[in-house]
């Protein structure tokens, strides 16, 4: 792409090396659990085997005999604080420390302090529980069937396992406009639980300072400032003021949703040292990870698309369960309690849509986070991109031209959506164009129906996403009342260098590389002067956090405005060492020059000295801007990719022979960095198409629970992904960008979906739900005779 | 247990626990902290160290079992101020996001090229599929490690 800036001052558009790089080549980054602090205590977390019980009794003095341990922290101690429940970010409760029952299996029940982690996990396993079983409820459908034991007991007035309905859009006229199609097509679509298991678990050192007052809580967390006022107002009755509170999120080793939630083992381990005064560490390993940390996804989904006999889409119409597990724990803008899933019209023009979800509580660990998604949108994605397969299909049209015919037109934008959202900027016939030019789309339909003759499996699937992110516009999106914005503080020293801020917090994005571009286009200042800090909150800024793809569409857009207020006091001290008026100035990167007068100029540098040296009279000295940015729209980035899958007859194998993913995130920051986060995204997209799932069976076991069973794909099973992309600037936004970390992810597993069943239809297969296993495709390989 | 090994280089001895997992030893006893840990049961190598050579994965190797033996982390890869050139590569191929993973990688890579100097792509992904990354999707590790065994064979 065009760049306006040198490589040396590496604006947008370079591909710069990583300025995170050469401490993590070296092992010497700084995780959560690298830190270690003098006197520092452990916690380990006893944990249920059963999915639903009442705690009889909880016995410690086993525990409290082994060398080492200090104390065993039960829900009865917490109550004593009212610490015992604490609220989520939907405004449901949550258990720190359960007093009565239990609600999922791998629930804390209690935690062990002692002076080494090898103490404190023989002191849990020395913790005598005793439970007594309860009836459990798994299956969501069955939680509200009438008579279904009712699980929240402690909400005085709940009578059932029912959380909330939601709906959106015309029904009347959605339903008016499917009853008028030629053509509807419905299906069941089951999007499966599942867990981010970034490779770092989550965990926390929390130093309570007795002397000074002062919480230190170092924490793999993706939002810090949001967690310090929870901390503020959860804890403010036994003394935790906020600005008695520090959270900090040093490197995090992947987040992808996972490291939003407040986790019960967080809020123990603050407990703990504020009791103590101690330094007071927990580290989940991996199978509490898996089995107690905030799931994805678990959408029971029914949909419905109309269309005309020519093949025009008209309606559509969804109705899903959402099984949230004991407590509606999931990570949204909280008027949206399904998220953003009401972007589900997608890419096409649809005239009437309409939604409805309903809420139900399992006994299933808590969630409802995202998958490396912006509040499910992959699920929204999904579905809508399996249906037009499916109609397409339905028609016997092709699948490519069938969206070519649906699509919202380049000329249609901005685009008012039938479910109300404003799409930016698209040209989605462009990126698609693109994706069938560099796969070979017609000899590879050529080369299927020759092998369809010679009964061999092979398909091809197509998904053209369109995602919504960049949370959000203050009017529509808060966090338990805390308004979605995002912050950019810059400070330029003396010497032309600069130090920037962030309310985010990269878990391996690179943000410490792309923000300095962006100030760097912005300033000319060379990236490489620029250091950019995140994850201190007694330095940094407030902001929201990194989720939702949103860094770079709000904190992104933060650093462009600060930097433009840097070079607008620039520009007066520019003028004023120059002896001209502002209005004689010009900008190009890096210096102010003086119209008509070659060679007449000040760089930023020279301004930069002059603010803290030769300042015009009247000025404030310094040269540092703030930006609390309000976006005044999400951005709609989207794609079209191409996977090609051959199948293996005998054995039910899918393998993705190729896959190609044109993107477009409007205005490219780093090229290199851009397709890294789409290799990532794609794997993240392989990953629950195929193989990822927890499930449980009917006690509520969780299967799944371990990498013995989750199977995250390795390199070998791993695709070399082909990438590229188009690029159609966001309008509203200050550079232009629109977010990449997360296309991939959401548009990915539709595309595989859609090959397998695209090689499938001509036995009579119209879906399957993800993760497509080989299990499940040789028995429906069995079932249509093709094995035995 | 008394314990007696070489760390990069390094003579290292102390008493231990039996139980004492060597990647405890490794990150706590001798805050040497790049290696990580990942999963528990041997399927991420996060954990991956050189044990006389050999990749094994530290969170399941006792330190007593270390004994005697020439250990190399993340650590040692830099010799005299001079970056290995898997760490060059990793760096310039953008083999690499959180760098949870990255220490593994490297020191699985770094043996496998011991062996294999001019490896096919297959051949890495074979390779490293002990070694899992949520960030990359792979491709450019792939990539990174074969540059590195360029860069070596070309005598950087």
């Amino acid at each position: 792409m065009d760049t306006r800036t040198t490589p040396e001052v590496g604006g947008m558009g370079h591909s710069l090396k990583r300025k995170e790089d050469p401490r993590f080549i070296r092992g010497r980054g700084t995780y959560v659990d690298d830190v270690q602090l003098p006197g520092m205590l452990y916690l380990d977390i006893v944990r249920s085997p059963h999915a639903h019980a009442r705690i009889v009794k909880i016995d410690s003095s086993k525990a409290l005999a082994v060398p080492g341990v200090l104390a065993v922290i039960t829900g009865q101690d917490l109550a004593k604080y009212n610490l015992h429940w604490m609220p989520t970010l939907m405004s449901d409760t949550q258990m720190v420390l359960p007093v009565e029952k239990v609600m999922y299996q791998a629930q804390e029940v209690a935690a062990v302090l002692a002076t080494s982690r090898y103490a404190a996990a023989d002191g849990a396993a020395q913790v005598e529980v005793e439970y007594d079983p309860l009836p459990v409820v798994v299956d969501p459908h069955k939680a509200l069937e009438p008579g279904a034991p009712v699980l929240r007991t402690d909400k005085k007035d709940k009578k059932d396992n029912h959380i909330w309905h939601w709906e959106w859009g015309d029904k009347a006229a959605t339903d008016r406009a499917i009853a008028e199609s030629d053509v509807t097509v419905k299906q069941d679509i089951y999007i499966p639980r599942i867990h981010v298991a970034s490779i770092e678990t989550c965990g926390c050192i929390a130093h309570f300072d007795k002397v000074m007052d002062k919480l230190t809580v170092w924490m793999t967390t993706q939002a810090p400032h949001a967690i310090r006022t929870v901390f503020a107002l959860v804890a403010g009755h036994v003394g935790l003021a906020e600005h008695k509170i520090r959270i900090i999120s040093p490197d995090i080793g992947g987040g992808f949703g996972g490291k939003v939630p407040v986790y019960p083992g967080y809020v123990i381990a603050v407990a703990a040292s504020v009791l103590t005064g101690k330094p007071v560490k927990w580290i989940e390993d991996r199978m509490e990870n898996l089995q107690a940390d905030s799931f994805a996804r678990d959408y029971h989904i029914t949909a419905e698309l109309a269309a005309k006999k020519d093949g025009t889409l008209t309606a559509l119409r969804i109705k899903t369960l959402a099984d949230h597990g004991y407590t509606d724990a999931a990570a949204n803008p909280s008027k949206f309690p399904a998220g953003l899933f009401h972007v589900c019209t997608g890419s096409y023009d649809l005239k009437a849509a309409h939604v409805e979800v309903d809420g139900a509580y399992t006994n299933k660990p808590p969630g409802g986070i995202a998958y490396r998604c912006s509040f499910r949108v992959t699920e929204a994605v999904h579905t809508i991109e399996r249906m037009t397969d499916l109609m397409a299909h339905q028609l016997n049209i092709d699948p490519a031209e069938f969206r070519m015919k649906n699509f919202v037109k380049p000329e249609q934008f901005p685009y008012k959506s039938a479910l109300g959202w404003e799409y930016d900027s698209g040209n989605y016939a462009g990126a698609l164009k693109k994706a069938m030019d560099m796969i070979g789309y017609a000899d590879l339909r050529r080369e299927q129906a020759e092998k369809r003759a010679r009964g061999e499996l092979m398909g091809i699937g197509i998904s053209s996403f369109t995602e919504i992110v960049g949370a959000g516009p203050s009017k529509h999106f808060d966090i338990l009342g805390l308004k979605m914005f995002d912050s950019c503080e810059i400070r330029v020293h003396p010497t032309g260098k600069a130090i920037a801020r962030f309310g985010t917090k990269s878990q391996g994005q690179g943000h410490e590389t792309t923000y300095a571009q962006i100030l760097a286009e912005e300033l000319g200042i060379p990236a490489k002067d620029i250091q950019v800090e995140e994850g201190d909150t007694d330095t940094a800024p407030y902001g929201l956090g990194t989720y939702a793809s949103r860094s770079t569409p709000v904190a992104g857009a933060a650093a462009a405005m600060a930097a433009r207020k840097v070079r607008d006091k620039a520009k007066k001290i520019a003028a004023h060492l120059l002896e001209v008026a502002e209005d004689d100035l010009d900008w190009e990167p890096g210096k102010f020059t003086v119209k008509g007068v070659p060679g007449k100029s000040k760089t930023i540098q020279d301004c930069a000295f002059a603010a803290y040296t030769n300042h015009p009279q009247g000025m404030e000295a310094g040269l540092e801007a703030v930006s609390y940015y309000d976006p005044p729209n999400l951005t709609y980035p989207f794609g079209s990719y191409i996977c090609v899958v051959d199948i293996d007859s005998g054995t039910g194998e899918v393998k993705v022979r190729r896959f190609v993913a044109i993107d477009d995130c409007g205005n490219i920051i780093n090229p290199m960095i851009v397709q890294g986060q789409v290799h990532g995204g794609l794997t993240m997209g392989l990953a629950p198409a195929l193989y990822e799932e927890i499930s449980y069976d009917e006690h509520g076991n969780v299967q799944g629970g371990s990498f013995i069973d989750y199977l995250l794909p390795t390199a070998v099973e791993t695709p070399k992904w082909e990438t590229g992309h188009t690029i159609t600037p966001s309008p509203h936004h200050p550079i232009g960008a629109k977010g990449i970390g997360e296309s991939a992810t959401v548009g990915a597993p539709a595309a595989i979906a859609n090959a397998v069943v695209d090689a499938l239809w001509h036995l009579g297969v119209r879906h399957i739900d993800i993760p497509i296993t080989p299990a499940k495709v040789w028995k429906l390989l069995r079932q249509h005779g093709v094995t035995d | 247990m008394r314990v007696q090994l070489s760390i990069n280089g390094d003579k290292y001895e102390a008493d231990v626990e039996p139980r004492l997992l060597l990647v405890h030893l490794l990150r706590e006893n001798l805050r040497l902290t790049g290696t990580h840990i990942g999963c528990d049961t041997t399927h991420c190598g996060a954990c991956t160290v050189l044990m006389d050579g050999r990749p094994v994965k530290s969170c399941t190797v006792f330190a007593v079992q270390a004994h005697g033996r020439q250990l190399m982390t993340v650590e040692g890869l830099e010799q005299d101020g001079k970056l290995h050139p898997l760490q060059e590569s990793f760096m310039s191929e953008h083999g690499l996001q959180c760098g949870y993973c990255t220490p593994g990688m490297l020191m699985t890579s770094y043996a496998f090229l011991q062996k294999n100097q001019a490896p096919s792509e297959d051949d890495v992904r074979t390779a490293i599929s002990g070694n899992l990354c949520r960030c990359t999707g792979y491709v450019n590790i792939v990539k990174a490690v074969q540059h590195a065994a360029a860069k070596i064979a070309g005598g950087a």
